[in-house]
C-alpha cells in the first residue's frame, strides 16, 4: 500500500517575490532527501501563498527497502590474537555492525586476509524518515533571514504552525517550538482554523476556508476575471507576467476589480501613470482598443466581493493622491529650465573619487565627439550630439525623477521637448539609458547609440582608473552590464570603432579640455579592453559559436569589437569548409615561426636581394598586396585574403629553409613572415583554433 | 460607527488597546526627531536583553518633505504613533489587526495586506525586516521586526508598529486633505497646523541659517562624543538627535552634496553605536532590573559575564602577539 503525505508550513506573510523560488526549492530538497533516505513516491505536488508552503506527496512506500550489505572490517591480523582469539577490535567492530564475531568471514585483498560481515538492515518506516523532513526545512535559503522573539533560528519570517500528516496520522516533528499537527489555518479574514483529516483533502479543505492553496490555479483565476472585466468594457489590458506573479503572491484568495482615476491626470505623462500604478500601487492600467490610456485601473483584492466598494474607494483614493503629486511635479519642474537643472548637477556626486555628474557631462561631450565622428555622423548630428552631452543628466535633479526614479531618461526627454530642445536631442537623452537588461531594448537612433556607449566608456575608464573594478560576484555598478551594453550596441550599429586608439585620444582630448577625473586613466586601457573582451566572448558563446573560435576571434590583437564579431563569425562560417583545416594549419605555421623574433613594427623592411627562389618573390607580392588596406577591410575580406595565401604558405615552406645559417638570410625571411603574422595576429590567434 | 473619530479619539483609542496588551503609554520625547523610533523608548529600550512594552504618539519632523501646508498629504511634520514590544509576541499581526477594529476598521469590509517592506536607517545603524500595511491600497502602518539596532545585534528581538496618524486619520474620516482633519471637537487639523507648516518649510527651504547650523552640527557632535566618554548615555544621546534634526535641515536647504552627505551620515552612525553599545554597558551595571524573573536574570548576566571574559581574553591574547 503506498501512502500520501502533507506537509505544511504556516507562516506570517513572505515577500511575494520569495514565494515561488520558496515552494521550489523545498520542494527539490524534498525529493532529494526522500532519494537519499531510499523512500520511493509517485509525485510531489507543489502549493504555495503568501502564508504558506505545502508539499503534498503522493505514492510514498511503506518504507525503506532492506539491504543486505558486505562490511569490510580490520585485516586477519588485527582480528585475532596470538592464540587464534577474537581481538578487542574484532570484538568491537562486530558490536558496531550489530553483529557477533560469529559472523565473520574472510576475504583475501591483495594478498591480506580481511575481516567481512553480511550485515541486513531493515529499511525503516517511512513515518521515521519523514519525521526528519523538519531538517530539511530549517536548512532552508532566503535572500533575507530574521530572527523573532527569543529565537536565535532564523527564517523567511516567524513559522506558526506546521501540518504534517502521513495519511489520517499526525508525524511528529518540532522546528522552534512549534509542534507539527493537523490544524491549518484559512484565510486571515474570511476563513477559521481547519483540522485536516487525511493528507489527501488538503486542496479542498482549504478551498473551503478561502484559500487557493495551488498557485497556478490562483493565477489563473486572476488572469480570467481581469479578462472578464476588460471585455465587459471594452478594454485592453496588457497583463504584465511579473506583476501578475507579484500579484498572486500577495493574495490568497483573488477577487478583482476596477476603479477609476480624474481624467485631468491623463495629462500627466503616460509612463508616469503607468509607474505610480504598476510599480507602486501594484494596478494593471488599462487602454482602449488603439492603446491610449484610460483614468481606469485594475487591481485584485485578497478576499471575496463583500463590501469591494470600500476597496474600490481606498484604491482610488490612495492612486489619486499619488498622482496629485506627480502632477505636483510636473507642473513644478517646468517652472524651472534646463541651465537650472545643468547646473544644479555641479552639487551631485558622479563618485567621491572621480567627479560631480556635470563633470562626467562635460568629460562626455568630448567623448561622444570622438566617436560621433568616427563613425561618420554629418555637422548636424554632431551639433546634436553635442547639446544632448551637455545636458544629458539633467532630470535626475528634477522632482519627478527624485520621486519616480525609474523614469530617469523617460523624463529627460518628456522635458527636454517641454523646454524646447530638438526632438533628437530628446530622444538621445532617454536612450543613452539603454540597454536597461541584458538583452534590453538598443538606442534606435545614431545620436543615441554614440551617447549611450560615450557615457558607459565614460563610467568604465573612470572606475576602473579609480581601483574599483569588478572581481567574482563583486559588481556593485554593474560595469558588466554597461560594457556588455557597449558591445552589443557597437555590433548593432555595426561600426568599425578601435578601442586603444580611441581611449588614448579620449585621454588626450580631456586633458587639452581641462576635463578630465580627478583619476589616471593611461594605466587602465589595457585592462577596460580586456574586460569589453570578455563581455564579447559571452555575447558570441551564446550566439552558439564554438569556443576555440570566439577565443581565436576575440584574442586578436585588434580592438575593434565588430571586428572581433565578425571574425568569429566567418570562422564560423567556414569551419566546414573542405581547405578550412589547411588554411588553418597553413596561418597557423606562419603565426607559430614568426613568434621566434622580436621586431619592432618600423624593422621590418624586407630585402629582395637576399631572395633565394621564386616561391618567397611570390610571398613578398602577396604579403605587400594584403598589407595595404587590411586593417581597412572586413573581417570576411581579411579571412578570404588570408586563406587565397595557403598555397603560397604552402609552396613557400616546402622550397624555402625559413631557418637560414645566413643569419641575414634568415632574419629578411622572419621579417616577411612577421609581417603576414601581424596580419593574420589582427584577424585572429589562429593557433586557438581546433582543427581535426 | 456612527459619528467619525476625532485624530484624538484614534489615538486614544489606541493608546487604551495597547496599554490593555500590557504597553507603558508614554509621552513623546521632547528632543526634535524625525521618527518615532528615534525616541529612546525605542531606539535604546530595543537594545539589550530587558522585555519592553511601550506606546506612545511621537510629532516627527521631516524637513525635506514640508510643503509650505500647500500639499495635502506631505508635511514637515507628521505623527506617529508607535508600538514596541520586546521581545515580540508570537501573536502580534493578530493584536494589530485588533487594533484596527477598535478604530471601526472591519476587516471583511476591507482589504487588508502585509507588504514586505524591510526597513533600514543606515544612519542609526538599524535594520528590520518586515511588511508596510495596506489597507485598500494605503500604507498606514509600518510592521518591524528589528534585526540590528545601533549595529548591535536584537537578542531578544523586538518588533515595532508604527501607524501613520496622519494617514489612518485620512481614511477614517474620509477626508482627502490632511488640513480637513478633525482633531477633535470641531477643531481642525490645519488650524492648528498650517501656519507652521508653512513657516517651518520657509525656514527649512530658503531662510536657515547654513553656517550657523554647520557649527551646530560641529559643536552638538563633540559634545555628544565627550558625554558617550562620561558614560552618560542619555544626555549624549540627546545630542546625537540634535546632530540627526540639523544635519536634516542642512539637506532639506540642499546645503550638503552628495558626498557630504555619507560623511554626515557615518558620524551620526558613529555615535549612535557607540550609545548603544554605552546603553547595554549602563544596564548591566544595574543588573538588568527589567527582567522580573529571578533566576532568568541571573543567568543573563552570567551570560553577559562571559562573554565579557572572552573578549577580554581575545584581546590579550592579541596584545601579547604584538
Amino acid at each position: 500500500m503506498t501512502h500520501t503525505f502533507l506537509l505544511e508550513i504556516g507562516l506570517e506573510e513572505m515577500p511575494a517575490h520569495v514565494v515561488t523560488p520558496s515552494i521550489n526549492e523545498l520542494a527539490e530538497k524534498t525529493e532529494k532527501y526522500l532519494k537519499e533516505n531510499r523512500i520511493s513516491f509517485d509525485k510531489v505536488q507543489k502549493f504555495s501563498t503568501p502564508r504558506r508552503l505545502a508539499l503534498e506527496i503522493s505514492g510514498l512506500a511503506d518504507k525503506q527497502p532492506d539491504i543486505d550489505e558486505e562490511v569490510k572490517g580490520p585485516a586477519e591480523k588485527i582480528a585475532k590474537d596470538a592464540e587464534g582469539n577474537w581481538s578487542k577490535a574484532a570484538i568491537g567492530f562486530t558490536r558496531g555492525q550489530g553483529l557477533t564475531p560469529d559472523d565473520i568471514t574472510f576475504k583475501d585483498i591483495k594478498g591480506t586476509n580481511y575481516v567481512f560481515v553480511n550485515k541486513h538492515v531493515t529499511g525503516k518506516p517511512v513515518t521515521d524518515v519523514l519525521s526528519s523532513l523538519i531538517d530539511v526545512v530549517a536548512d532552508m535559503n532566503f535572500p533575507t533571514m530574521m530572527k523573532w522573539g527569543t529565537n536565535k533560528f532564523q527564517f523567511i519570517r516567524p513559522i506558526k504552525w506546521i501540518v504534517a500528516l502521513l495519511d489520517t496520522e499526525v508525524v511528529p516533528m518540532e522546528l522552534v517550538g512549534v509542534k507539527s499537527g493537523r490544524k491549518s489555518l484559512g484565510h486571515r479574514f474570511l476563513g477559521n482554523e481547519v483540522s485536516i483529516a487525511n493528507a489527501a483533502d488538503y486542496e479542498t479543505d482549504l478551498n473551503k476556508e478561502f484559500v487557493i492553496v495551488d498557485a497556478d490555479k490562483r493565477k489563473a483565476k486572476i488572469k480570467s476575471q481581469i479578462e472578464a472585466i476588460a471585455n465587459e468594457n471594452n478594454w485592453k489590458v496588457k497583463i504584465d507576467d511579473d506583476l501578475l506573479e507579484e500579484v498572486n503572491n500577495l493574495v490568497e484568495y483573488p477577487t478583482s476589480f476596477y476603479g477609476t482615476f480624474d481624467k485631468r491626470f491623463l495629462d500627466i505623462p503616460r509612463e508616469v501613470l503607468i509607474t505610480s500604478m504598476r510599480n507602486h500601487q501594484r494596478f494593471f492600467y488599462v487602454e482602449n482598443q488603439d492603446g491610449k490610456l484610460l483614468p481606469f485601473f485594475i487591481s485584485v483584492r485578497n478576499g471575496n466581493s463583500d463590501f469591494i466598494e470600500n476597496v474600490i474607494k481606498g484604491n482610488e483614493k490612495v492612486l489619486a493622491a499619488r498622482l496629485y503629486d506627480a502632477e505636483f511635479f510636473y507642473q513644478e519642474d517646468q517652472n524651472h529650465d534646463i541651465d537650472y537643472f545643468v547646473n544644479k548637477l555641479k552639487n551631485v556626486t558622479f563618485h567621491d573619487k572621480i567627479s560631480t555628474v556635470y563633470e562626467k557631462m562635460q568629460r562626455v561631450q568630448v567623448i561622444s565627439r570622438l566617436i560621433g565622428k568616427k563613425v561618420g555622423l554629418n555637422d548636424s548630428q554632431l551639433a546634436d550630439l553635442q547639446r544632448a552631452a551637455e545636458i544629458y543628466k539633467f532630470d535626475l535633479v528634477t522632482g519627478m525623477v527624485g520621486e519616480f526614479s525609474e523614469l530617469q531618461g523617460v523624463m529627460g526627454e518628456k522635458y527636454a521637448l517641454l523646454f524646447g530642445e530638438k526632438p533628437e536631442v530628446a530622444v538621445a537623452i532617454r536612450e543613452h539609458y539603454m540597454p536597461i537588461s541584458a538583452n534590453g531594448e538598443l538606442p534606435q537612433s545614431k545620436i543615441g547609440a554614440v551617447l549611450a556607449v560615450a557615457d558607459k566608456l565614460d563610467t568604465m575608464m573612470t572606475f576602473f582608473a579609480a581601483g574599483m573594478i569588478p572581481s567574482g560576484s563583486n559588481d556593485p555598478y554593474a560595469l558588466r552590464r554597461q560594457a556588455a551594453g557597449i558591445v552589443n550596441i557597437v555590433d548593432n550599429q555595426k561600426w568599425r570603432l578601435p578601442l586603444d586608439s580611441l581611449m588614448e585620444k579620449i585621454i588626450t582630448d580631456e586633458n587639452t579640455a581641462q576635463v578630465a577625473p580627478k583619476v589616471d586613466q593611461k594605466p587602465i586601457i589595457k585592462d577596460v579592453i580586456l574586460f569589453i573582451k570578455e563581455r564579447i566572448k559571452r555575447v558570441l558563446r551564446a550566439a552558439k559559436i564554438k569556443f576555440d573560435l570566439v577565443d581565436a576571434a576575440v584574442n586578436a590583437t585588434n580592438t575593434d569589437i565588430l571586428y572581433n564579431i565578425n571574425s568569429a563569425k566567418v570562422l564560423n562560417n567556414h569551419k566546414e569548409d573542405a581547405d578550412f583545416k589547411a588554411v588553418i594549419e597553413a596561418l597557423t605555421r606562419v603565426e607559430r615561426i614568426s613568434n621566434k623574433s622580436d621586431f619592432k613594427a618600423t624593422d621590418l623592411f624586407v630585402d629582395p636581394a637576399l631572395f633565394e627562389n621564386e616561391s618567397e618573390l611570390k610571398m613578398n607580392a602577396e604579403v605587400d598586396r594584403l598589407s595595404t588596406d587590411f586593417e581597412k577591410l572586413t573581417a570576411a575580406d581579411d579571412f578570404s585574403k588570408l586563406a587565397s595565401l595557403e598555397p603560397v604558405i604552402k609552396e613557400y615552406f616546402d622550397k624555402t629553409m625559413v631557418m637560414a645559417k645566413d643569419e641575414t638570410v634568415k632574419e629578411n625571411r622572419l621579417k616577411e613572415l612577421t609581417k603576414l603574422a601581424r596580419m593574420i595576429n589582427y584577424f585572429a590567434e589562429v593557433d586557438k583554433i581546433i582543427v581535426k | 460607527m456612527t459619528k467619525k473619530m476625532s485624530v484624538q479619539d484614534i489615538a486614544t483609542t489606541l493608546k487604551l488597546y495597547w496599554s490593555k496588551q500590557g504597553c507603558m503609554i508614554m509621552d513623546a520625547y521632547d528632543t526634535e526627531k524625525g521618527a518615532g523610533t528615534m525616541s529612546p523608548f525605542t531606539f535604546l529600550r530595543a537594545i539589550g536583553p530587558e522585555p519592553w512594552n511601550v506606546a506612545y504618539v511621537e510629532p516627527s519632523r521631516r524637513p525635506a518633505d514640508g510643503r509650505y501646508g500647500e500639499n495635502p498629504n506631505r508635511l514637515y511634520q507628521h505623527h506617529q504613533f508607535q508600538v514596541l514590544m520586546k521581545p515580540s509576541p508570537d501573536n502580534i499581526q493578530e493584536l494589530y489587526i485588533s487594533s484596527l477594529k477598535e478604530l471601526g476598521i472591519n476587516p471583511l469590509e476591507h482589504d487588508i495586506r502585509f507588504v514586505e517592506d524591510n526597513w533600514e536607517n543606515p544612519s542609526m545603524g538599524c535594520a528590520g525586516v518586515g511588511w508596510e500595511v495596506w489597507l485598500d491600497g494605503m500604507e498606514v502602518t509600518q510592521f518591524t521586526y528589528f534585526q540590528v539596532v545601533g549595529g548591535l545585534q536584537m537578542d531578544p528581538v523586538a518588533v515595532e508598529i508604527t501607524y501613520g496618524l496622519e494617514r489612518l486619520s485620512s481614511y477614517i474620516q474620509n477626508v482627502n486633505n490632511v488640513f480637513d482633519l478633525e482633531w477633535s471637537n470641531g477643531v481642525k487639523y490645519g488650524d492648528i497646523f498650517k501656519e507652521p507648516e508653512y513657516e517651518h518649510s520657509k525656514y527649512s527651504f530658503e531662510l536657515s541659517d547654513q553656517e550657523m547650523l554647520h557649527k551646530m552640527f560641529d559643536a552638538y557632535e563633540k559634545e555628544a562624543k565627550r558625554l558617550i566618554k562620561e558614560g552618560l548615555v542619555h544626555p549624549a544621546y540627546d545630542y546625537v538627535l540634535k546632530c540627526s534634526h540639523t544635519f536634516n535641515l542642512l539637506d532639506a536647504r540642499g546645503a550638503v552634496s552628495v558626498t557630504e552627505r555619507a560623511g554626515y551620515l557615518a558620524r551620526i552612525r558613529k555615535m549612535a553605536h557607540g550609545i548603544a553599545q554605552a546603553f547595554v554597558q549602563e544596564r548591566r551595571k544595574l543588573g538588568f532590573p527589567l527582567i522580573k524573573d529571578e533566576n532568568q536574570r541571573e543567568t543573563v548576566l552570567a551570560e553577559f559575564a562571559k562573554r565579557e571574559e572572552k573578549k577580554n581574553k581575545q584581546k590579550k591574547n592579541k596584545g601579547d602577539k604584538k
